[in-house]
């Protein structure tokens, strides 16, 4: 209802300079006036997970906070992490394991995933079940997320040069 | 048991491949295309008053501050919707004497369940809206709820429709006779009360529609997050008075569906008339309070059920009484009473018994509709019977595999027809048990039960034997009356480049309807699985059909693709044979290239035929027809639905101090006849037995006695997710319906049919220790601790 204040954020390596009511919520601000639709809301109170982002490298609920709380900081959503590529090998394992079905949840799965997997070496498929006890998914039965989850951990240990040697084939 | 040998059997068919979806890649880059993310130029938001009482006369209306308010562009009530809205009625003629009052967009002289709409107001944007609506001013003036399915039905209730004489929707009753005569002399009776909570669909994106209406066209573009948008498109002219045929629904992504996005809302039957009203695209996404309000639930039964049994064990009869509440009038246009009336004919469907008899009464109340969602009425037949089936093993001393095995229709006994009226043409549950025994090493999960039963941990085994009803003929609901299509059409075009359009009626909810529809053009055509697209879900694009629901995707939707392709192969062949001198039946066409049919010599790319066709027909040979586009549809025929069967099994470990219970593991085995894409298949297959799984232990819209929803947010209601839930198994059995070339059946629904009893049986199993049992879902641990002592 009051007036709009500037907000000054890093979005996907980006800065932004924008202004922001302060009651709209970062997931708003993200998804109406940065136009990122990838950042999803499916419970607006911070359950569901489907509006993770990475606030200063860590997952937050974009639900939860205010756009002008997060004046300053750093955000990378869905999309700067996918156009970075380093989720790709994420979103490879998800896409051949068939680890999504409508997708909604999709984006802040990954975003968990990519989390754990760059916190913990070799999770177990019940860490990597407890690690995502913040995000639902109503489509699938969270047995093909965890397996592709489980494939990315253990490719990601793989010797160095048998990486290489995989990616010098055609 | 199998078709003869089909080109789809080849070692390098594309069905049966494990195919990745192609369209999951933008969904995992957070490009997905939802209606929450459209944006429409000068586009408006809508927000609801919703009443605060189940039952309440609405008095008076007082918008004027609201009205005032910057950003408001209109406020409309129930009349003013009404004056361009005809009204609905959700009733079929199939259902004999079944009534329900008629439905408007708003409330209109009263409020007849918390959370229904009663006026709405557009702004500029979503927020703006939610200010004007906390400064209208409703006065209610509350009546007495009808809540309790017992009291609905007393004399002395209040009537929740002014226009009927009670509170009963529909009663019907099947029997075939004699069957108090053979449960009074039966060996062995079994009986129970089983309770079935409601719960409700939660997809992960609420529900979501823009209606975008212009007036200087009398266009009405709709874009809507549905299954079903060809059924929009019609109820949408009909309603509204806009020609059908400038009235364009387009599904793009849908972020979950599960049946519950393919009824008549009332908020979205108002947002059309707002846009109409204003000539400007406005747009309404529930948030998850209002989807709990006014999504339609689910379930709610009471079924009080009995198993007559001779000495040996072998099942005589049934009796059932089924009683359920869907809230205060039947949901359109599929009406309430599916479920039920599905519950009382799927009840022991497996069994080889012939003697039943069962009572349905359908009820009002004022709660939200209720309605078809995933696997309607099939976890309750599935858990009445499976649980009185385990009972009575108890009672004669034999193996739950036992008694199964004993009472089955063998699978060689097909076709046959079952007590209710239902025909099956191949099933094959003695095969999916074998499978289930090998699968989940049965006897030494016994044995370690045993075990460990000896330390104090109290484990569980329970197994669910399923029948699932899919590829629904106009039985279902076209011969009541429901302008609702069995049928599908599709266009498949080959373009100038020699790749491949399909446009197909079936829609995509993220199960993966357009890669099969590829593998199968792919596949039946002769081309490449990468040459083809697959579009879906724009009214304007595709031909009329009845899109996604009743598992109907694969098995119709598979079917016309299918059809379509082989009529366009056809086609090319012809062309080829003219440009080539040569008998088109002597052609084949493999990876968009004409080859001999004997030997594979490549003859000519499909590329070039489309080259000569589309820019060189002077120099096509006289008389060659190139009709490189082709529309067809196909209606089931045959079987009025092909039924499918499976077998679930459950593991669980149940603490008797806390009553929480840890799910160890859990497999399926399921025959949806031919699999089209493996991959694709177990993971919707397990994604049902989770939905399953949340019903048999979490989920439940609880209501208080004056009709109050009291969980309605996603910290309330409890869905399940990944920590609590077991890694799931998935074994098939392939028994191909003959009905169709593809002979592919639906299996969507198949995990959710079964899961919740395979859970309630492998809980009671726990239970067995200490003498006690539930027969409610959801198994809560508050009611596991009250079956157990613990008041």
């Amino acid at each position: 209802m009051s007036e709009k204040l500037p907000i000054s954020m890093r979005i996907n390596g980006e800065p932004t300079d924008s202004y922001a009511a302060p009651r709209e919520t970062l997931a708003d601000f993200l998804r109406g006036d940065v136009q990122l639709t990838g950042t999803h809301l499916g419970c607006e109170m911070g359950a569901c997970g489907a509006c993770l982002v990475l606030l200063d490298g860590l997952p937050v609920h974009a639900c939860l906070m205010f756009a002008v709380q997060a004046d300053g900081a750093n955000i990378e959503t869905i999309e700067g992490l996918s156009d970075r590529g380093v989720i790709a090998d994420i979103q490879k394992a998800f896409h051949e394991r068939n680890a999504l079905q409508c997708g909604f949840c999709t984006p802040g799965i990954l975003i968990a995933a990519h989390h754990l997997l760059r916190t913990m070496q070799n999770p177990s498929r019940e860490v990597i079940r407890d690690a995502l006890s913040g995000n639902y998914c109503r489509c699938t039965g969270y047995v093909a997320i965890v397996d592709a989850i489980e494939e990315v951990s253990t490719s990601r240990r793989e010797p160095v040069v048998a990486r290489l040697i995989e990616k010098a084939e055609p | 048991m199998n078709n003869p040998l089909h080109a789809f059997d080849r070692p390098n068919s594309y069905i049966g491949r494990s195919v990745a979806r192609p369209n999951a890649k933008r969904l995992l880059a957070g490009r997905g295309r939802y209606i929450t993310d459209l944006v429409l130029p000068r586009m408006l938001h809508a927000a609801f008053v919703r009443s605060p009482h189940a039952h309440a006369r609405i008095v008076s209306i007082d918008a004027t501050r609201a009205k005032a308010l910057p950003g408001v562009r209109l406020v409309a009530t129930g009349d003013d919707l009404a004056k361009i809205c005809k009204p609905w009625v959700g009733t079929l003629a199939h259902f004999k004497g079944m009534k329900s009052p008629e439905q408007w967009p708003l409330a209109l002289d009263k409020a007849i369940w918390a959370g229904q709409a009663v006026v709405a107001v557009v702004a500029d944007t979503r927020a703006q809206a939610e200010d004007a609506i906390e400064e209208i001013a409703v006065t209610f003036e509350e009546l007495s709820p009808v809540i309790d399915i017992d009291d609905a039905r007393a004399p002395e209730s209040p009537v929740i429709a002014s226009t009927m004489d009670g509170n009963v929707c529909f009663t019907t009753k099947l029997d075939t006779g004699g069957i108090d005569e053979i449960f009074a002399s039966a060996e062995h009776v079994v009986e129970g009360e089983f309770l079935f909570g409601r719960h409700t669909a939660v997809t992960m994106e609420p529900r979501a529609i823009i209606a975008d209406y212009n007036p200087s066209e009398d266009q009405l573009t709709v874009h809507h997050a549905t299954q079903t948008p060809y059924q929009f498109q019609d109820l949408y002219s009909r309603h509204y008075g806009v020609p059908e045929a400038n009235v364009r629904v387009i599904a793009p992504d849908i972020g979950g569906s599960f049946g519950m996005k393919l009824h008549v809302y009332h908020e979205d039957m108002a947002v059309v008339g707002l846009s109409i009203i204003l000539g400007r695209p406005v747009k309404f996404v529930a948030d998850r309070l209002e989807s709990f309000l006014s999504d339609i639930h689910a379930r709610d039964h009471r079924v009080r059920a009995r198993l007559a049994m001779d000495e040996e064990g072998t099942i005589l009869a049934m009796d059932v009484d089924d009683v359920t509440a869907i809230g205060p009038f039947s949901s359109f246009p599929r009406t309430s009473v599916v479920e039920g009336n599905q519950v009382v004919r799927l009840i022991g469907a497996p069994y080889k018994f012939q003697n039943y008899r069962a009572d349905l009464s359908v009820v009002f109340q004022n709660k939200v509709q209720t309605s078809q969602y995933r696997a309607v009425g099939h976890p309750v037949a599935c858990a009445v019977t499976e649980r009185l089936v385990d009972m009575a093993a108890s009672r004669v001393g034999l193996d739950p595999f036992e008694i199964r095995e004993k009472n089955f229709i063998p699978d060689s006994a097909y076709p046959c027809a079952s007590p209710t009226g239902y025909k099956f043409e191949a099933l094959s549950h003695e095969a999916c048990l074998a499978q289930l025994k090998s699968l989940m090493n049965y006897d030494s999960l016994r044995a370690e039960q045993a075990e460990l039963l000896k330390k104090g941990i109290h484990r569980g085994i329970g197994i669910a034997t399923f029948v699932e009803i899919t590829n629904p003929s106009p039985a279902f609901y076209g011969v009541g009356g429901a302008r609702i299509s069995a049928q599908d059409g599709a266009i498949i075009k080959v373009m100038p480049s020699g790749e491949v359009q399909c446009l197909i009626s079936v829609t995509e909810v993220g199960q993966g309807t357009e890669t099969i529809i590829g593998q199968i053009v792919a596949a039946t055509l002769g081309v490449k699985y990468e040459s083809v697209k697959v579009v879906t879900g724009d009214t304007e694009m595709t031909p009329h059909g009845g899109a996604t629901w009743g598992c109907r995707g694969a098995g119709i939707g598979g079917e016309t693709a299918l059809q379509t392709a082989k009529r366009l192969k056809e086609n090319v062949l012809r062309v080829a044979a003219a440009l080539l001198q040569e008998k088109s039946e002597r052609l084949d066409m493999r990876d968009g290239i004409v080859v001999d049919t004997d030997g594979g010599q490549e003859r000519l790319a499909l590329a070039e035929i489309a080259r000569i066709a589309y820019f060189r027909s002077d120099t096509l040979p006289p008389g060659a027809d190139a009709q490189l586009t082709v529309a067809h549809h196909y209606a089931p025929q045959g079987y009025p639905f092909a039924f499918t069967n499976g077998v679930q099994a459950c593991h669980i470990e149940l603490d008797a101090e806390t009553g929480f219970v840890k799910i160890l593991k859990h497999w399926a085995i399921e025959d949806c006849g031919r699999v089209i894409n493996p991959l694709l298949v177990d993971e919707q297959v397990r994604g049902g037995v989770v939905q399953g799984l949340g019903a048999a232990f979490f989920e439940e819209c609880v209501y208080d006695d004056t009709g109050q929803l009291m969980n309605g947010s996603l910290a309330d209601y409890l869905v399940p997710m990944a920590f609590e839930m077991p890694d799931i198994d998935v074994g098939h059995v392939d028994t191909p319906t003959r009905d169709t070339e593809l002979g592919a059946k639906g299996a969507g629904e198949a995990g959710t049919a079964a899961a919740s009893a395979a859970a309630l049986n492998a809980v009671n199993d726990a239970l067995r220790f200490f003498n006690t049992s539930v027969s409610q879902i959801p198994m809560t641990p508050e009611r596991l601790l009250r079956a157990l002592g613990h008041s």
